[in-house]
């Protein structure tokens, strides 16, 4: 098509003419339109060719275009990037940064990418940060790049490496090197290689200098080896670690779970099928107050929700806990079994009243900012920031009951109604009230770890049932009445079957930890920590 | 659901009312009746109660269009509250005591096998509308959902292939039932005739409802840190996957790093997760909400008008659910009653424009011909679909990947006539 | 007549063998009678279904006579019946599944279709012997019974009792059933055992087979009452209830406490096991589902709302719960747990004796015109 050359050539020549800056102006335009392609590869080879232009609008396309934000507009297929609210989308020119009003979605089409695509992205943003100010944006960049490292990138690592001010930067690049040195022919290489590796006991080091205990060159050799060695040591020690958190944060989630069930059962005797619903209660709670902040606060306090729906949480549960006590427990005192049947009852009715009103499908229940992610406390160990939390949260709830029990005037007087009804009612302790109050705790104290497990796990009208049977144990292996034993009960299963899961399996570990439950109240009828004394034969 | 179940009464009423203005005599013989038997309480109201909505919303729309051979639908709904026993008993009953033209249910493949033989016994008409194992083909149900071929195959295809990233080591996680172990042994074979050594697959059973994934999570990390591009494939089921999830995101496994292609998450199941952190995770499915075509926009739409919610989502299940009424709803007109013998007849060869915008036809093995479609998580809890199958492919009920089975076909029309033979029942008929 | 025989006359009144014969008549033959012999459009008609259904109920109610046993009598509350249901139930389903032959979807002689499925090569040495029905039947008195003795040598002798043995056995029903998810134990994992073909050589799906088996539920039921009745009212039965009230004194009086609990509980895991038996051709299916804790929560349910410690309210209340779930979960889908907990509830508050304290309660009502109030505050 001649015209066409011909128009083409016309309009280079008039951005010629017009000034340098047009020239990258065309350049950038062309990269830019290719990004519009119906391939995946195709748009990768694209936001190659857009990073390589090295303009400087290229980083917000290409930034918009892994966040799913960079369109095609229908009418012209002009590649646009856009800010959406609801069905609108605000647009903008990523040549010139006018603003080109908005349109309906329907008018636009996104600009897709799939996982391949987003590597090939973050690879060309990386190689755009890596001339950042920012050393961290440098060092993430390097990273990225020594991670997925060809020829090409080798080049512009040693570019980097020669401009770096930054020490931190500068030894990530340098390992870097070292990587690709240990294939070098030159055994000093090979051996320095390593020397600078040893610096890095990873993984993936490990990976990458086994084969050298294989090399031709002594001293090569040793040096692989006494690296893989110690990477290997250090890896049992983060494993063995690691093992030892999760079996701690598995046991906070079982004393969570228990710890309510430690008063209403444990205290009072009252043997409560519907503490798994008091627990769903909390979660529930959490989410009621979860979408509350979504729509009502500014996004900003969003991640405040969890810290307001855990007095709202208490207060719900407590108040569906003495409304439960007044109405239909304080009749079945001393007929224990029949408390169970009816709070049998009362679980069913519940779990269908949130059925009837939330709906059967799981809620959403989002982790606020600051608990998600990891921490990475040593390479290898990370430790998750719900699980950090979730464990600190149980021991303080722990904490709080047991400072209730022991120093309140309430917890004075829950102490003697259990110890002595009737001395304590000669006393003048209004004991209908205390069992009201102290069974309103427990239930609260449930629908607080609703708040906590809603974290790490579903919110439907049957989360408390997968709880129910494990409260149950942990209280019975840790002692009834006993909150330590509730303590000490719950961790040290969550440990257990922490060690266990690894050899057996998750399926065949619970079975175990279930086994060791029946065989230990064999030998230890009272649990752990048995109360001693008249009460303990009630 | 005290004031939705009124509503829907009313609704019902007053579907009835404007019938009977409009309608002449023949709208007021006896309602066709149809079965629906999905749990309502129990541990799979999560999943079902959905579908029981959404056979109601098809009753419904059929009704105010007229109904069906001249009769009104009337949905007769049973809960069996996520106990196979009480499946077997409730579907009798609504066999027996209702006498049901077709019953739409089940979700679990044990339910399925609860019911089964109450509906050989009783020649009733079962639809199956979730993805599954494969390995059956009763001549009394229809199944509507996936077989492995449509699912776990193409999905693991694509991520061997370039636009996937090319993965070359596996984990094969899933909740430790009979689907999981089907399609992770079909697998299995699958890649180990593609070259992938047997020490780059992993295999992990987790029990029901498995809720704490630490170990897992932390133990696929370790895998996947061999050094070769690694995915994971989720047969987990249900209840698990929220707190796998969760797991997943805070222990910063990124799609981009390692991939979870999952069988059993779609958008009702990410309603229940924040998947701000998952975006990049994949799902294989025959269908989802994203699908742009009119069909898919008039059955959005249709659900959040029936269902009074603008946020509930719709997912593969529920469009299954909706290929099989239609199928079954047209296969009686066809056949001018809904005398089970005669639909069957009818249902072979039966064409329905489905949301997905494919033609979907059943095939004489009872199962679905179904486009397959890969998926990925964003950040608004839908799946951006980055691939998709040309043409609908059809189900294998009888895998060839597991030896036993590769041997049998299931074809319901002469001569063949059976659902697990090695040779066809009237071969010697010459 | 021989010192048994009238021992066993003994064991009722005139009136109540009167009773016990007529409801005897009446289960095991008029409703196969009105099913077989009259037209499915007469009013008096039994229709097929319900038929399994009352035979559903009556191992459920030998199974709730069996708890009944254990914690009405001896005040054990078990809440791993469940268990011995299952294990009686598995034995059948084993022996079922063998059954099958070549008819299985692979057509594999030797193995049954989830094993073939699951690349088993031979079948696992526990399956040895179901093919035998007797055999079969020797196991599932022999695998329930053994467990509930070992369970039970454990737990009487450390002398735990009250709550802590509801929850050990919870805790081995519980184990039982991940045990049992498992696929690996070779007992189908999560879809258990189905797709029975015959039993004894009859097709199950054959009207004489269902009516044989539900005559069968009925005749075991009441033996397994009369046998119940025959060990509460003999001396051990006294003993028993000694226990229940006062289990220390008993002991101080020098009884053996440990082994006439230990033997009631195993008489007991041995009818479960028996109901479970006739249960699974009933139902068609066995799967791990039947060793939830909320299964046996549910036996305790039945026992509770029939009356406990009165045997014929276990078998009353059985048939009422169980009745009353059938008909809400099929009238009132949406609503049917408000029914059922509301009547949990109902009966703890107002009904501390269950159905069968019902007509003395009454009485009492009439004679004081008070309000019948549950006894409440701890002795």
């Amino acid at each position: 098509m001649p015209f066409v050359r011909l128009l083409s050539a016309a309009l280079l020549f008039v951005t010629l003419l017009a000034a340098p800056a047009r020239a990258d102006d065309a350049a950038f335009s062309a990269a830019l339109s290719g990004l519009a392609a119906e391939g995946f590869a195709e748009k990768a080879a694209a936001a190659e060719r857009v990073a390589a232009t090295g303009d400087a609008r290229a980083l917000p396309v290409l930034q918009a275009m892994e966040a799913g934000t960079l369109f095609v507009r229908k009418d012209d297929n002009k590649v646009v990037t856009g800010a959406v609210n609801g069905r609108e989308v605000t647009l903008t020119d990523p040549l010139t940064g006018a603003t080109l009003g908005t349109v309906a979605s329907r008018d636009l089409t996104k600009i897709t990418v799939n996982n391949a695509l987003r590597s090939a992205i973050s690879a060309a943003v990386g190689r755009l940060d890596l001339t950042s100010p920012d050393p961290a944006r440098r060092l993430a960049a390097v990273e990225s790049m020594a991670r997925n490292a060809t020829p090409e990138t080798a080049a512009k690592l040693r570019d980097a490496l020669a401009r770096e001010t930054d020490a931190s930067v500068k030894l990530v690049i340098a390992r870097a090197f070292a990587r690709a040195a240990l294939a070098s022919p030159d055994a000093a290489e090979r051996l320095k290689a390593v020397e600078e590796l040893s610096a890095v006991q990873t993984a993936e080091t490990r990976t990458l200098v086994a084969p050298l205990a294989k090399d031709p060159d002594a001293q090569v050799r040793a040096a692989a080896e006494a690296l893989v060695a110690a990477i290997e040591r250090r890896e049992m020690l983060t494993a063995g670690a690691l093992t030892l958190f999760q079996g701690l944060s598995l046991g906070s989630v079982l004393l969570l779970a228990a710890v309510g069930l430690a008063i209403t059962f444990g205290v009072m005797g009252v043997i409560n099928m519907a503490h798994g619903e008091m627990i769903m209660l909390g979660a529930y709670t959490a989410f009621v107050v979860q979408e509350a902040f979504r729509a009502f606060l500014p996004p900003g306090v969003f991640g405040l929700y969890l810290i307001v729906s855990i007095p709202a949480a208490f207060l719900v549960a407590g108040a569906v806990g003495v409304a439960l006590e007044r109405g239909i427990i304080r009749f079945l005192y001393g007929r224990p079994l029949e408390t169970m049947l009816a709070t049998w009852g009362i679980s069913l009715m519940l779990q269908q009243v949130v059925r009837s009103i939330f709906g059967a499908p799981n809620k959403e229940v989002a982790n606020p900012a600051w608990m998600t992610g990891a921490w990475e406390a040593l390479p290898g160990l990370v430790l998750t920031w719900n699980r950090i939390a979730i464990v600190v949260f149980a021991l303080a709830v722990i904490g709080a009951l047991a400072a209730t029990l022991r120093y309140t005037s309430l917890g004075l007087q829950m102490r003697a109604v259990t110890q002595n009804r009737s001395m304590a009612a000669s006393m003048g302790i209004r004991t209908g009230w205390v069992d009201a109050l102290t069974f309103g705790l427990g239930s609260g104290i449930a629908g607080v770890a609703g708040v906590a497990l809603s974290q790490v796990g579903n919110v439907s009208p049957n989360l408390g049932q997968g709880y129910i049977v494990d409260s149950f144990m942990v209280v019975v292996f840790g002692g009834v009445g006993s909150l330590w034993g509730v303590l000490a009960g719950a961790l040290s299963l969550g440990v257990v079957n922490k060690i266990l899961e690894p050899y057996a399996g998750a399926m065949l570990g619970k079975i175990l930890v279930l086994v060791f439950i029946i065989l230990f109240i064999q030998k230890r009828p009272r649990g752990l920590f048995a109360l001693k004394g008249r009460a303990a034969e009630a | 659901m005290g004031i939705k179940a009124l509503a829907m009464k009313g609704m019902v009423a007053g579907c009835a009312l404007a019938a009977g203005l409009f309608a002449t005599a023949a709208m007021a013989a006896d309602p066709i009746k149809i079965g629906v038997l999905h749990s309502l309480s129990g541990t799979m109201a999560i999943s079902e109660t959905t579908l029981k909505d959404t056979v109601l919303m098809m009753v419904d729309d059929i009704n105010k269009k007229g109904g069906l051979l001249g009769r009104k639908v009337e949905a007769v709904v049973v809960d069996p509250a996520s106990n196979w026993p009480l499946f077997a008993e409730k579907a009798r009953e609504l066999l027996q005591k209702e006498k049901v033209a077709a019953v739409f249910g089940c979700w679990t493949s044990v339910s399925r096998k609860s019911v089964l033989p109450v509906f050989e016994e009783l020649n009733g008409m079962l639809f199956y509308p979730v993805q599954y194992e494969g390995e059956e083909s009763s001549r009394n149900v229809f199944y509507t959902g996936a077989a492995p071929n449509q699912q776990a195959i193409p999905a693991v295809d694509y991520l061997m292939g370039k636009d996937g990233g090319e993965a070359k080591r596996w984990v094969l996680a899933g909740t430790d039932y009979v689907y999981p172990r089907t399609t992770n042994k079909i697998l299995e074979a699958y890649l180990i005739s593609k070259g992938v050594p047997k020490d780059d697959i992993m295999i992990n059973y987790t029990p029901f409802g498995h809720a704490d994934w630490q170990t897992i999570v932390a133990d696929i990390k370790k895998f996947a840190s061999a050094g070769k591009k690694t995915a994971v494939v989720s047969t987990i089921n249900g209840d698990a996957n929220v707190p796998f999830y969760k797991e997943l995101a805070n222990q910063g496994i990124k799609a981009t790093d390692i991939p979870v292609v999952a069988f059993s998450v779609g958008e009702e199941e990410l309603a229940g997760i924040d998947t701000k952190n998952l975006v990049g995770h994949l799902a294989a499915w025959n269908y989802f909400q994203s699908v742009d075509s009119a069909e898919n926009d008039a059955f959005i739409k249709q659900w959040k008008t029936f269902i009074k919610n603008d946020k509930r989502v719709t997912n593969d299940p529920m469009e299954a659910t909706y290929i099989g009424f239609k199928m079954w709803t047209q296969a009686v007109a066809q056949a001018g009653t809904t005398d089970v013998d005669a639909v069957r007849q009818a249902m072979y060869g039966q064409k329905v424009r489905s949301p997905s915008g494919y033609d979907i036809a059943m095939n004489t093995n009872h199962h679905l011909s179904k486009p397959v479609m890969i998926g990925e998580i964003q950040a608004n809890g839908q799946f951006q679909i980055v691939n998709q199958t040309k043409a609908a492919i059809k189900a294998d009920a009888w895998s060839p990947f597991i030896p036993e089975s590769a041997k049998l076909t299931a074809d319901w029309t002469f001569p063949w006539v059976c659902g697990n033979c090695a040779e066809p029942k009237y071969g010697k008929l010459k | 007549m021989g010192p048994l025989t009238s021992r066993l006359l003994a064991l009722e009144s005139r009136r109540g063998w009167s009773v016990f014969m007529g409801l005897l008549v009446v289960a095991a033959g008029l409703v196969p009678v009105l099913h077989l012999a009259t037209p499915p459009d007469s009013v008096f008609h039994v229709p097929a279904y319900m038929v399994s259904l009352l035979g559903k109920y009556l191992c459920y109610a030998l199974l709730a006579l069996s708890l009944d046993l254990v914690w009405g009598y001896a005040g054990a509350l078990s809440l791993g019946h469940g268990a011995f249901f299952a294990l009686g139930g598995y034995c059948m389903g084993m022996h079922l599944m063998r059954q099958i032959g070549t008819r299985g979807v692979y057509g594999n002689a030797s193995l049954p279709d989830f094993m073939v499925f699951l690349n088993w090569k031979e079948l696992p040495w526990y399956w040895w012997g179901f093919d035998n029905p007797v055999w079969t039947l020797l196991m599932v008195v022999a695998v329930p019974g053994l467990l509930a003795f070992v369970m039970g040598w454990f737990a009487f002798r450390s002398r735990i009792n009250g709550v802590y043995f509801s929850i050990i056995t919870q805790a081995m029903t519980f184990a039982l059933m991940l045990a049992f998810f498992r696929n690996e134990m070779g007992f189908g994992g999560n879809n258990g055992l189905t797709d029975f073909k015959d039993v004894l050589g009859f097709p199950m799906q054959a009207t004489g087979t269902r009516v044989g088996l539900y005559v069968a539920s009925a005749l075991l039921l009441a033996a397994g009452y009369l046998a119940a009745r025959f060990i509460v009212s003999s001396k051990l039965g006294r003993v028993l209830m000694a226990i229940r009230d006062a289990e220390s004194r008993v002991r101080f009086l020098g009884y053996d406490v440990t082994a006439a609990k230990l033997f009631v509980f195993t008489v007991s895991a041995v009818l479960a096991g028996l109901a479970g038996a006739l249960y699974v051709p009933q139902v068609g299916i066995i799967n791990p589902s039947e060793f939830s804790a909320a299964n046996s929560i549910e036996v305790a349910i039945w026992v509770a709302v029939g009356g406990r410690g009165t045997l014929v309210g276990s078998i009353l209340g059985a048939f009422t719960v169980n009745g009353a779930k059938s008909y809400f979960t099929g009238a009132a889908p949406e609503i049917w747990l408000f029914f059922l907990g509301g009547l949990f509830i109902l009966v703890t508050l107002f009904m501390p004796k269950g159905l069968m304290g019902l007509a003395g309660q009454l009485k009492a009502r009439i004679k004081k015109g008070g309000v019948p109030v549950a006894q409440n505050r701890n002795a």
